[in-house]
Formats: structure tokens, C-alpha cells, sequence
């Protein structure tokens, strides 16, 4: 057993000079760890407690999708929908790994098919339409399938005459789909159109890190826009961002409270609060739809 | 003819149509051999550069569709539509010369054109950011889009960008917002739309002006998820594996058809749309006509829900 495990991040240097590291798993395992933000030693149990918050900085780890379910969605009312939709490999995508094998070993992973968890239950009692994205799934992509069960997912809170709640955490469009990975922008963004047309409330969550595709598509589109607190939200990743212009970026650049302040979103809202903020946003913009 | 610019894999042909401008300069007076030699010389170069443009790889199809000589939109909406009158500016922040749009007309009709717009020499590029758009270019695009509702003009929208802008104003005046926003307005516009890649089609930044009731390539165009050169230095941790990358991401008209995200394919004349703009006007200009026939005889509501359909059908997944 691990009783203390130091540091099992990788350290890697943002093109903004902040420090990042390989988050691909939430709390690093053992009892007691070091915070990859504060750097405080803090007890595993505890942090799990906080919903995986560091219980010295409040630094947000990044947690699964069915994690986020569970702290969002009335306890034992969610009913997942459309996990037998599976990734195919329509472009036999081949690069230094078949993109097969990487997506055979994401699954066994994280347990699921690809990158979303989507369906419908309670939150404070009103029935919603959820997803929630699974960052190490391939870092969240978008492929065929992300954007069918946004699309589905979507299409059943219309038919249903539900509000729906997206907790985005994304790289962006998947590379080893090609232009379909693409089209799926098109597709859940128009989508989401018909959701506004109908009044129902769509309120999307930027959870760490949202960027490209998604954020160029369904993310950016909510009713209303929340962001957990410091993630990396954005069109084009820092480091391309750096490279292209070849200046040093501003600090905190594209990060929760920057885009605030550049009115890209409604409010940071810390992850203790996020189910009491949906539930009172939801009642409010779903009034007519009240059940 | 040959061109001031051109490509490796051209070598060849270029040789060939060096030395017949050569001897076109020393053409004793009335030779008919000589003549005869020239016009022998011509057809050998013609066919040489037919059987190379028959087997393009998919790389090299990339370096076509970004020739510096390749017809922009602006000479295309000179040479395809009368009495275009150029409409600027986002009305919230500035003018984005990346992206033209104006009013035209298209044998006669009113028409609204929107299009990515690339600059020829060093000064022009920079005014035109290279034709990467930033978050204004992609508001006027829209604003004109909607205006075109209002007028009940049809929209035609020309793609060739290497990508939406990478950079710090550019994401704090929200660049994917922008491009989501359009994304979102395309999919339910009132009015025909119809979009054409006329050179790069280089990702979200070229969709934010391509959600279409006909979405059409002309032949030696890209439309892709990622640059090739950006994909290789990812996935490949190599750059310089880029064809490879090209190839792998099936980025070119005919790949692009039979995965269903195109409806047409608009040949271009032997060596590219560069070597004879006139020619692929006129084959733009016949495809164009006939894209906007076919979606007018459909009311704007079922206009509307179809569009809906065809991005809506647009993945390939399995289910059970």
C-alpha cells in the first residue's frame, strides 16, 4: 500500500509560464498526497469528501463524468441513455498507434464507449437532461459519437420539454475522425437551436479544460455559461496561441475569472455550490415547464 | 504559359513550358516546322500535366489548394456575379478584412456573398490576416447572413482559410463563441444557403461560414478537422510527417464525397484553378446556378428542416 505518493504528475510548462501537469486522473492515489496546485499535503479521504477539491486552495481536480453525475443528479434518479452508442474507425485512422487500440484502451480505462455520459433524471426534482464529458476518454474529443448523443440527448429534452445541463471537458474535435469529427460541431450546435426555439433552458458547465470543437460548438451556446473555477476555456490552445504571435500571454489568459472579465461567461460558480446554483437557475428559466 | 509560382512536383511540365516560351521568343519569320515543333511541344506539356494533376496525393493537393496564384473569392465574385456592392464591418467592433461579403447579383438576382478572403502580395496578406477571420469577421458574416433573411436573398458563401485566428484578441473577444453563434444561426437561416470550398477549408474557422442546404469543393480544395502540418506535430510528434497526415486525414473533394460531407465536386481546369481562372468561373459560376435551382423549389420550412437532416446524419458510429 502507498502511504505517501509525493507528486505522480508529470510537471509541464503552459506557454503562459503557469505550470500544469498531466491531470488525467483525479486525486492521485494513496492516503495522504500532495496538491498538484498548492503543493500542501492533504488527506485523500478529506479531498474525496470536498468533491475532490483541495481542502487547502480549493484547487478543482478534474473528476469523471459519472462522478459529476452523481453530484448533480438526485441521488438515484439518473437513467443513462445511449451507452450501447460505440466509436467506429470510419477513416481506419492509423498514426504512431492505431486509433482502434487507442480507443479499445480508453475504454477499458474509464469503462465506457467514448467520451460522454448522457441522460435524464432529477436535480432538486425537476426532471433534466444531463452530460457530462470524460477527460481522459481520449481528452474528452468529440468524434461521431460525442456529437450523436449530444445530438440525442438534446433532441429527447425537446420531446420531453426538459431543460438540459452540459458539463463540458474537452480538448475539442477528435483529429482521428477527420471532418466528421468537424460536422459534429454543426450538429449539436443546431441541435441546440432548436432547443432555444422551444424556450426550454440549456445552462452549460466549462469544466477544466474545454477547448476547439466544443467550445466552438454547443459549449459557448447555453442560456446561460458557468465555469468552474480556473479552467482553461478557449478557441485555440496557449501554446499555438504563443507560437502564432510569439509573445508571452497575459497571466491567468483564458482561464475562468479572465474570460468573466472579458464577458464570455455568467459567473464562476465552485463545485459546492453547482448543483444548488443549477437547481435555482433551472426552476427560474423552466418555469413554464414546471412539473 | 508558365506561372510564376510552382510546385516541386510540377518540375517537369515547368521545364517543358520554359523551353516553349523560349522558342516561342526565337521564332524565325513564317517556319511552319518550327510552329508545328511549338504546338508538338504544347500538347506533350498539357498531357504531362493532366496524367500529374490525375494522381495528385492528397499533400500535394494541399499546395494547390494554398498556390499563391489560386483565385480568391474576390476574383471569383468579379468574374461570376454583376454589380457586387462590398458591406462592412461587424457594427460592434471593427472591420474584418479576412471575410468580405456584400451584395451582388447572379444572372440578374440579388444575391448576398460571404466569403474568406486571402491577400496576393506581403501587404494585402497582412491587411487580410492571412485569411485567418477573427471574432468580427465572423459577426458580419452573420449580420449579413441575416440580412439576407430579411431580403429573402439567397446566401453564397466562399471558403478558404487556413483557420479561425489564433490569438489573444481573438479569444477575448470570443472567437469560439463567434463561431458557435453561426454555427447555430446557419442551421435555421431562412433562406437558401450555399457554400463552396474554393481553396483551404481549414476547420471550425472555415464551418463557422459553411453550415449549407449544398455544401460543394471545387476539385483541388482541402476541408479538414486540423492542418495536416498541425495533426503530424500531435499525433506523429513529427511536423514534417504532414503528408502523411494529409493522407491519413482524408481531406481531399473525393475523399470528402463518399464520407458524404459534400454534394458536388467542381472539376477544375488541367493544372489547377490557377492556370485558368476564367475557365473555373465559368464551371463555378454553371454549379452555382444549379445548386440554387435545386434548393429553390423547396419552401424555406422544409429548406430549413432539411439542413437540419443533413448535418443531423453527418457521423459514422455503431450501435447494439
Amino acid at each position: 500500500m502507498i502511504w505517501f505518493k509525493k507528486d505522480i504528475f508529470k510537471k509541464k510548462t503552459l506557454a503562459n509560464g503557469e505550470t500544469d501537469r498531466d491531470k488525467s486522473v483525479r486525486v492521485p492515489v494513496g492516503l495522504w498526497v500532495k496538491c498538484e496546485s498548492c503543493s500542501e499535503i492533504i488527506y485523500k479521504k478529506d479531498v474525496e469528501k470536498n468533491l475532490d477539491v483541495c481542502t487547502k486552495c480549493g484547487h478543482h481536480y478534474r473528476i469523471p463524468a459519472r462522478a459529476r453525475i452523481d453530484m448533480t443528479i438526485d441521488e438515484g434518479t439518473f437513467k443513462e441513455q445511449d451507452q450501447g452508442v460505440s466509436p467506429a474507425d470510419p477513416l481506419e485512422f492509423k498514426d504512431l498507434k492505431k486509433y482502434k487500440d487507442k480507443l479499445r484502451a480508453a475504454q477499458k480505462e474509464s469503462g465506457m464507449n467514448d467520451a460522454v455520459v448522457t441522460g435524464s433524471g432529477l436535480i432538486g426534482g425537476r426532471r433534466v437532461f444531463a452530460a457530462a464529458f470524460e477527460f481522459p476518454f481520449m481528452g474528452g474529443s468529440m468524434g461521431s459519437v460525442v456529437g450523436e448523443k449530444i445530438a440525442r440527448l438534446i433532441e429527447g429534452a425537446l420531446e420531453a420539454k426538459c431543460g438540459v445541463i452540459i458539463f463540458s471537458s474537452s480538448g475539442g474535435a477528435r483529429m482521428q475522425e477527420g471532418i466528421l469529427s468537424l460536422m459534429q460541431m454543426a450538429k449539436t450546435s443546431a441541435a441546440i437551436a432548436r432547443l432555444k426555439d422551444a424556450g426550454l433552458p440549456y445552462i452549460s458547465v466549462l469544466t477544466d479544460p474545454t477547448m476547439g470543437g466544443v467550445t466552438a460548438s454547443f459549449a459557448m451556446l447555453g442560456d446561460v455559461i458557468i465555469a468552474e473555477p480556473k479552467a482553461l476555456v478557449g478557441f485555440a490552445g496557449p501554446r499555438v496561441i504563443a507560437e502564432t504571435i510569439k509573445q508571452t500571454l497575459p497571466e491567468g489568459f483564458q482561464r475562468s475569472e479572465y474570460i468573466l472579465e472579458h464577458g464570455m461567461i455568467d459567473m464562476i460558480v465552485e463545485r459546492r455550490h453547482m448543483k444548488d446554483t443549477l437547481t435555482r437557475l433551472l426552476a427560474m428559466l423552466g418555469h413554464r415547464h414546471g412539473q | 504559359m508558365a506561372n510564376k509560382h510552382w510546385l516541386e512536383f510540377e518540375r517537369h511540365v515547368v521545364e517543358l513550358e520554359k523551353k516553349i516560351d523560349e522558342m516561342k521568343g526565337h521564332a524565325p519569320e513564317g517556319s511552319a516546322s518550327h510552329a508545328d515543333e511549338i504546338s508538338k511541344l504544347e500538347k506533350k506539356a498539357k498531357k504531362i500535366l493532366s496524367e500529374i494533376y490525375s494522381r495528385l496525393t492528397p499533400w500535394q493537393i494541399t499546395m494547390v489548394a494554398r498556390h499563391p496564384e489560386r483565385p480568391y473569392t474576390l476574383d471569383y465574385v468579379h468574374n461570376v456575379f454583376e454589380d457586387f456592392m462590398e458591406l462592412h464591418g461587424d457594427r460592434r467592433f471593427r472591420d474584418d478584412q479576412a471575410i468580405v461579403g456584400g451584395v451582388a447579383r447572379l444572372d440578374g438576382a440579388p444575391v448576398m456573398i460571404i466569403g474568406n478572403q486571402k491577400g496576393r502580395n506581403t501587404k494585402e496578406k497582412i491587411l487580410r490576416n492571412f485569411g485567418m477571420p477573427n471574432p468580427e469577421g465572423y459577426r458580419k458574416a452573420l449580420r449579413l447572413m441575416e440580412m439576407a433573411e430579411r431580403f429573402s436573398m439567397p446566401v453564397f458563401t466562399f471558403i478558404d482559410t487556413p483557420g479561425a485566428y489564433p490569438g489573444i484578441g481573438a479569444e477575448e473577444r470570443g472567437q469560439s463563441e463567434a463561431i458557435a453563434f453561426n454555427l447555430m444561426k446557419m442551421s435555421t437561416l431562412k433562406t437558401p444557403i450555399i457554400a463552396t470550398v474554393i481553396g483551404e477549408g481549414g476547420s471550425g474557422g472555415a464551418l463557422a461560414i459553411g453550415v449549407a442546404d449544398r455544401v460543394m469543393m471545387l476539385e483541388f480544395a482541402t476541408y479538414s478537422v486540423i492542418s495536416p502540418e498541425g495533426c503530424a506535430a500531435i499525433l506523429w510528434k513529427d511536423g514534417s510527417k504532414a503528408d502523411l497526415a494529409a493522407k491519413t486525414l482524408k481531406i481531399d473533394a473525393g475523399e470528402l464525397m463518399k464520407l458524404g460531407v459534400i454534394d458536388k465536386i467542381i472539376n477544375e481546369p488541367v493544372g489547377g484553378a490557377h492556370r485558368d481562372p476564367r475557365a473555373i468561373s465559368t464551371s463555378l459560376k454553371t454549379a452555382l446556378v444549379s445548386a440554387l435551382k435545386d434548393i429553390k423549389s423547396s419552401n424555406v420550412d422544409s429548406l430549413v428542416k432539411n439542413r437540419y437532416k443533413k448535418f443531423r446524419s453527418i457521423g459514422v458510429f455503431s450501435e447494439g
